[in-house]
């Protein structure tokens, strides 16, 4: 049950529950569509950069408790990031679930901290990562259009 | 009911030494044998003495352990065809699993036979497995894939079937337990309709043969697939019947060793049956394997089998339905030992992990039949399947488990 209430904390229940920013945006800079064809889970995530940085992130779709909860807790700690800060953040987020080598030049990943438990679940850190890796696709299509500009 | 009350639940148990085992502490209640069940003693020990005492490569050495080995598979077959009344030995080809079995039908039947127009009939409840080899044989010859509705129920639309059947259709393929919603299909009712126009049918048994006594000779089927892991019996191995008039006819479906009479650069003769189906050196271990799993189920019964599994689905369907939120996600008439269901408040994920660490074991997502998921409109079920082995202090601990993560989440 330890484990169970390290995976499934209350921050993570009550994003599960209250999901911040689940909504469209109409006309958005970047969108990409996430899917994990294992399990069904759709995330969609809207992306609008202002002077290269997240002016608004938000997200729709469904998917399990730790799927849903780690979208709206990325969309929270990435609204006013670079687009350099952002893509850290990415890194040093996925690094924490992922990898036991230590990363030196990973950044400190506050709130998300709550979200590392999954480690433990190795069948659910793809759900803990499907909105990350979608916002990533989202910013790498910007990045893309602007780079061919 | 006799059946029911002298099961001895408990020594069946003691057979299968992992339900020994703890997971997270707990003990292990294993209710996802829709996805493959475990094995009793005698098949790990069936595959241990072959490998410790009696193996070797079959059909072609003359030395001793050559001809034991090759006699223990040919006995496996003899104990396919014993166990689905197959009229002889060798409309018994020994396949990978029950999905080579359909590609092989689809392959080597469908493929050289279909033209542009004809049609492959199949139904909205089939497995990935029973849909996308018939996607491609169409793809490849120009034939057109129709598939039977389904109820809310979960239960095939036969009005619809005997519409959709017609002088286009050149093959029915159907399961005859559904593995995402436990439906038992009328399959006797469907053979005997398409058989009234002319046309064969393939009949998806993975899910059936452990649960249902299946006569093919009395069915009429023209082939029976299933596999062996789903039947207590090892992965890697699995059958296709056919009607010998039918398999005789087709060209083999893979080339190489095995499945020739006599080779040369010029012409190749191919094998008699089965072995014209049989290329390469087989999953020996495997059908002596899934021959000792049907000895097992043999000497308890099908019928005993079935009732008590039949009593755990009464059970659990009824627990489960106290629950408030949860939906049962198939509620056919005549349904397979499995629930599958949704809760209101919680993913199919997140159900599966809070059961984890409960030690229950269950299936979570599309299982492989996304069609149903869609036509249910839902991205995921949590699924229950029962086996010869459970019992229903289990199902106890499911219906806790449940509440439990109900409670979490609420």
């Amino acid at each position: 049950m330890d484990n169970l209430r390290e995976l499934y904390q209350e921050v993570i229940l009550d994003h599960n529950k209250n999901k911040r920013n689940y909504r469209k945006i109409d006309n958005p800079d970047g969108f990409a569509h996430g899917v994990n064809p294992l399990c069904g889970d759709q995330i969609d995530v809207y992306l609008n950069l202002r002077d290269g940085v997240v002016a608004d992130v938000s997200f729709d779709g469904h998917g399990c408790a730790i799927c849903t909860s780690s979208a709206s807790m990325m969309t929270v700690a990435l609204k006013g990031k670079t687009e350099a800060d952002a893509q850290a953040l990415f890194e040093s987020f996925h690094h924490a679930l992922t990898d036991d080598e230590p990363h030196p030049e990973d950044v400190p990943l506050g709130k998300l901290n709550v979200l590392t438990g999954v480690k433990e679940f190795p069948v659910r850190v793809k759900c803990a990562t499907l909105a990350w890796h979608t916002f990533d696709a989202a910013l790498k299509k910007i990045q893309g259009e602007i780079s061919t500009e | 009911m006799n059946n029911v009350a002298q099961y001895d639940v408990e020594s069946i148990r003691n057979d299968f030494p992992i339900l020994g085992e703890k997971i997270h502490g707990r003990p292990l209640v294993y209710l996802d044998n829709a996805a493959s069940s475990q094995h009793p003693a005698q098949v790990i020990n069936a595959i241990k003495e072959l490998y410790e005492s009696g193996y070797s490569n079959i059909h072609r050495g003359v030395h001793q352990l050559s001809q034991d080995a090759t006699k223990a598979y040919e006995n496996a077959r003899a104990t396919v065809r014993g166990f689905i009344h197959a009229d002889c030995i060798h409309e018994i080809v020994f396949t990978s699993g029950t999905t080579e079995s359909i590609n092989l039908v689809a392959q080597s039947y469908a493929r050289p036979l279909l033209k542009k127009g004809d049609e492959i009939l199949i139904t909205h409840m089939e497995h990935h497995s029973n849909i996308v080899p018939w996607q491609m044989v169409c793809e490849q010859t120009g034939a057109e894939l129709k598939v039977v509705p389904i109820s809310d129920r979960g239960e095939l639309e036969l009005d619809c079937f005997s519409e959709l059947l017609c002088e286009r259709t050149k093959l029915v393929a159907v399961g005859h337990v559904s593995n995402a919603l436990g439906t038992v299909n009328p399959i006797k009712r469907i053979i005997d309709m398409a058989h009234a126009l002319n046309v064969p049918v393939l009949v998806d048994g993975a899910q059936a043969v452990p649960h249902i006594p299946v006569n093919v000779q009395d069915l009429d089927c023209d082939f029976y697939a299933f596999s062996g892991h789903k039947l207590y019996g090892p992965t890697g191995i699995g059958v296709l019947y056919g009607k010998e008039n039918i398999l005789s006819k087709m060209p083999p479906y893979k080339g190489g060793g095995d499945m020739i009479l006599s080779v040369s650069f010029e012409k190749t003769e191919y094998n008699a049956l089965p072995y014209k189906f049989e290329a390469g050196t087989p999953n020996i271990a495997g059908a002596i394997g899934l021959g000792a799993a049907i000895e097992y189920v043999q000497n308890i019964g099908l019928g005993a089998i079935a009732a008590h599994e039949h009593g755990l689905l009464e059970y659990a369907t009824s627990k489960l339905r106290q629950i408030d939120g949860l939906r049962i996600i198939g509620e056919a008439e005549q349904k397979a030992g499995l629930v599958s269901f949704v809760l209101d408040q919680v993913h199919p994920h997140d159900i599966g992990t809070m059961l984890d660490m409960e030690g229950v074991a269950i299936r979570t997502g599309h299982h492989c039949a996304q069609p149903v998921m869609e036509y249910f409109k839902v991205p995921a079920t949590a699924r229950a399947s029962f086996a010869m082995y459970n019992t229903f202090e289990e199902i106890d601990v499911l219906a806790e488990s449940i509440n439990k993560t109900i409670g979490m989440f609420s």
